[in-house]
């Protein structure tokens, strides 16, 4: 029998090379999204494949990675895709993002402040912004070759004819460097603040898509919005009952039949270490209506 | 002439050196104007500085074809090395090359030459890795554009005539053109096709 | 009070072994071996080589067992163990004329050269559960013809082009290439090499569906299955350093080749038009599915209108893939805890700006200019 065995970082060196090239013209094209040969991971497509392929080529033995899923370091596809790394690539692992040179993430980008020897590497299911809009690659390709944004103002625009607002939540289209409408995968919009001027490069993948696309440090990221309906990024009218922090996305917990609910940093790492730091919160949860509360 | 038998050693440690020496590229494409360092590659044949050397034994393969300038086509002995390292068709043709490596900087063809891509796939286009004189010393340029905090400065003996001219072709058919990656002994400084360069007194 | 959910380490951990007790079921049951998945359930096999796009039965017996079953678990790992392997070269063409053929089935010609054979095929048994089965069987021997010819016969394509009354296969083009999805990410338009690549790993599911559709009248070419045949082929490959091709060794294959509707213009003799389907093992069902669906995509090229999803490439090549499939669907186990929270953010604010609007009507009319 064929007994497999692998590579550093699991990969062959000829698919890290085409990753490698993908890579190198995705930062040189910011918000251009490379098509590249997607390899079969040992998981499975949707499951952060890209984020994967990317982070195995970039990756060697003097980082530290971090993995988070939801902003959490414990989740079970974080812990997944962690292992596999320290597995095949032997590297060392860590949760705390100051410590982190590499960081994969599954739609959050941490609170703390990204530093320039930091690479952020997202996990992107659908890269196309025009996706669902225009099903069609040959229509969306030659859109972002004109630079012919109109259809997704459009849509923006008739969110705010039904419903007073950008009905959009997560996955907040943005325009990097002035030129490609880029989907920023479905990161909440309160991060996306978090990637213009970032000091840090960050990195997208899309395995199952093939695609990679990147946004160098220092450069424009801007939500797209109206003169009259500016962006705004949503945030709870609440802190956090672990930590106290009222600057960081919540998670919300519901703690009981009754519907008690609680609210709680998804990014586990920031809330461990305000609380190490000695803040405290109210630990409670309280009961919640949503028409007391909306 | 070398024989396959006699061909020297490319990278001591394959798979890391790869690694490595990619980390360096990609920092300098993310990051241009500094100056990125390379691992040292052994047994390059010149003037094939080795720079130049480990950036091909990292991003070079059958999928890549290469262009050679005439100071480095002018004996056999580097399109043979990148041959056996590599696998990378060596071509005649630099408008279809994916990689162009250049000695010469003073005989850099102009960039019409080499692969724009297209508006649809604007990555389909040449990477230049230029050979030049010096990263350290020379003419003053300031740089702006993604990556660069601001602006920052870059002295360098580059040696292409008509450098910003170029560069201004290149800049106005975004989001098409062309990368440079300038090489000087291990030392390299990217100028992906977003950088902005101002020539600067002193 | 709450404590942020920790431990997921040892849960997965734990899943795991669960996961192998179930597999392997009842102790007191002997363990299934790869030797009787691959012959017994050799129609499984086949499946899973032909959609894993990797001919060995026994890494296919062993993804099949440690897949409990579960045949795109199983041609996902095949896949993902093929994407690891070093890629040599391509082999030369397969030509299936010189096939050893151990079946071979028209529905054009009632008699050609070589004849009608029926082979192992479940076409005409009675589909009457065998209570024999249920223990150790022990069939009766096949019967053996004697003197009988090599099983090389002509293909009923090369028949009917003899006399130009089909069209043409393309002929190979040494300045292009035959493309590989695998090596470059797909983009479109796509040609028909990088097509029947696509259709060659795709579902059979999803295949024969469409399939099924353009026969229901959803891009109809009116297909004849001019000639299914199945039996061993020879794979050689052209080692640049001897100079000539070597062999390296037979496979099984199923081939399809539907003869369909014809075309023509004012230049050009009206002549039959072709669909074609190959997979490795016996996989009938797969090859014609994909005949039918080959043909269907090239409306494009023989200028047919675009107007049913069988024959919108963009669409059929997109989505064909069940290990794609597969893992987006399932995706959606995986946490959105994030997003799910933007999302409800937005819907409280908007269902309370709906709320306080219907109290005041006024406000209901601004919102929704």
């Amino acid at each position: 029998m064929n007994a497999p065995t692998y590579n550093f970082a699991y990969l062959d060196e000829q698919t890290k090379r085409m990753i490698r090239r993908a890579i190198l013209k995705a930062i040189a094209i910011p918000g251009y999204q490379v098509p590249f040969a997607s390899r079969e991971m040992p998981m499975p497509y949707g499951w952060g494949t890209g984020g994967v392929q990317v982070t195995a080529a970039i990756l060697g033995p003097v980082d530290k990675l971090k993995v988070i899923d939801q902003g959490s370091d414990d989740t079970t596809n974080a812990i997944s895709i962690r292992k596999f790394f320290e597995k095949t690539a032997g590297v060392a692992v860590t949760t705390s993002t100051g410590e982190a040179t590499v960081i994969q993430t599954r739609h959050r980008i941490p609170e703390a402040t990204l530093q320039a020897h930091q690479v952020l590497v997202y996990q992107v299911p659908i890269p196309e912004p025009l996706r669902f809009l225009e099903p069609r690659e040959t229509e969306t390709r030659r859109m972002h070759a004109l630079g012919e944004y109109g259809l997704i103002h459009v849509k923006l625009y008739e969110d705010i004819a039904r419903f007073g607002h950008i009905a959009t939540a997560y996955a907040y289209p943005v325009k990097v460097n002035a030129r490609y409408v880029m989907d920023p995968s479905p990161t909440p919009k309160f991060d996306n603040p978090k990637m213009n001027n970032s000091a840090a490069l960050q990195l997208f993948g899309a395995g199952r898509e093939k695609r990679i696309y990147a946004i160098p440090p220092y450069t424009s990221v801007v939500s797209l919005d109206f003169e009259d309906h500016p962006f705004e990024p949503y945030k709870h009218k609440a802190c956090c009952a672990l930590c106290n922090a009222e600057d960081s996305y919540l998670d919300e917990i519901v703690t009981d039949n009754k519907g008690s609910r609680m609210f709680v940093c998804s990014d586990t790492d920031y809330c461990e270490t305000r609380q190490s730091d000695g803040h405290r919160g109210s630990e409670n949860a309280a009961p919640y209506a949503e028409s007391a509360n909306a | 002439m070398t024989t396959v038998a006699e061909m020297p050693a490319g990278f001591a440690d394959k798979v890391l050196a790869a690694q490595s020496t990619f980390r360096s590229v990609m920092d300098a494409m993310a990051r241009p104007g500094t100056v990125q360092r390379i691992q040292a590659v052994s047994g390059v044949p010149a003037p094939m500085m080795r720079g130049a050397a480990a950036i091909a034994l990292t991003l070079f393969d059958q999928d890549t074809p290469v262009w050679l300038d005439t100071r480095l086509a002018a004996t056999m002995d580097v399109a043979k090395w990148i041959k056996f390292h590599t696998s990378a068709p060596v071509i005649a043709d630099p408008a279809v090359c994916a990689f162009a490596v250049v000695a010469d900087p003073a005989a850099l063809p102009s960039f019409e030459h080499f692969a724009f891509g297209s508006g649809e796939y604007p990555d389909r286009s040449t990477t230049i890795i230029l050979q030049v004189a010096g990263l350290t010393e020379g003419p003053a340029y300031e740089l702006r554009g993604p990556g660069i905090d601001g602006a920052t400065i870059l002295r360098a003996a580059i040696g292409v005539p008509d450098l910003l001219d170029r560069l201004a072709l290149n800049a106005s058919l975004f989001p098409r053109g062309i990368d440079l990656v300038l090489v000087s002994g291990e030392s390299i400084v990217a100028l992906p096709r977003t950088t902005r360069l101002v020539a600067k007194e002193g | 009070m709450y404590v942020a959910v920790k431990g997921g380490e040892r849960a997965i951990e734990n899943a795991h072994r669960l996961l192998a007790h179930e597999r392997r079921g009842d102790r007191d049951v002997p363990e299934v071996s790869l030797a009787q998945i691959s012959n017994q359930l050799g129609l499984a096999v086949d499946r899973v080589m032909t959609e894993g796009s990797l001919y060995d039965r026994e890494l296919a017996a062993l993804a099949i067992k440690q897949a409990r079953g579960d045949m795109i678990e199983a041609i996902f790992l095949l896949r993902a163990f093929r994407a690891t392997l070093p890629r040599f070269g391509s082999s030369e063409p397969v030509d299936t004329s010189q096939m050893q053929v151990r079946r071979r089935v028209s529905s054009t010609f009632k008699d050609m050269p070589g004849g009608q054979v029926l082979g192992p095929t479940f076409d005409y048994t009675h589909r009457l559960l065998d209570p024999v089965l249920t223990g150790e069987s022990s069939p009766e021997q096949p019967a053996v013809v004697t003197g009988a010819e090599p099983g090389i016969m002509p293909r009923v394509t090369d028949i009917l082009g003899r006399d130009g009354l089909i069209e043409a296969s393309p002929a190979e083009d040494p300045e292009k290439p035959v493309g590989d999805l695998t090596r470059d990410a797909l983009s479109f338009p796509a040609d028909r090499d990088l097509r029947l690549q696509n259709l060659a790993r795709a579902d059979e599911g999803f295949l024969l569906s469409l399939g099924y559709s353009s026969q229901r009248g959803y891009g109809r070419n009116h297909p004849f299955a001019g000639e299914i045949r199945l039996g061993e082929v020879e794979v050689e490959f052209m080692a640049e350093d001897v100079g000539f091709a070597v062999p390296l060794g037979s496979i099984t294959l199923t081939e399809c080749q539907m003869v369909n509707q014809f075309k023509g213009s004012d230049t050009e003799a009206p002549c039959f038009t072709r669909g074609y389907g190959l997979a490795f093992g016996q996989s009938e069902r797969k090859v014609m599915s994909m005949a039918l669906v080959d043909r269907t995509l090239r409306a494009r090229e023989l200028g047919e209108d675009i107007k049913a999803p069988a024959q919108d490439e963009e669409f059929v090549m997109s989505h064909s893939d069940n290990v794609q499939a597969t893992g987006f669907v399932e995706h959606l186990k995986l946490p959105h805890y994030v997003d799910f929270q933007s999302e409800l953010g937005l819907l409280r604010k908007l269902r309370k700006e709906f709320a306080d609007a219907n109290e005041t009507p006024v406000a209901l009319q601004e919102a929704a200019e």
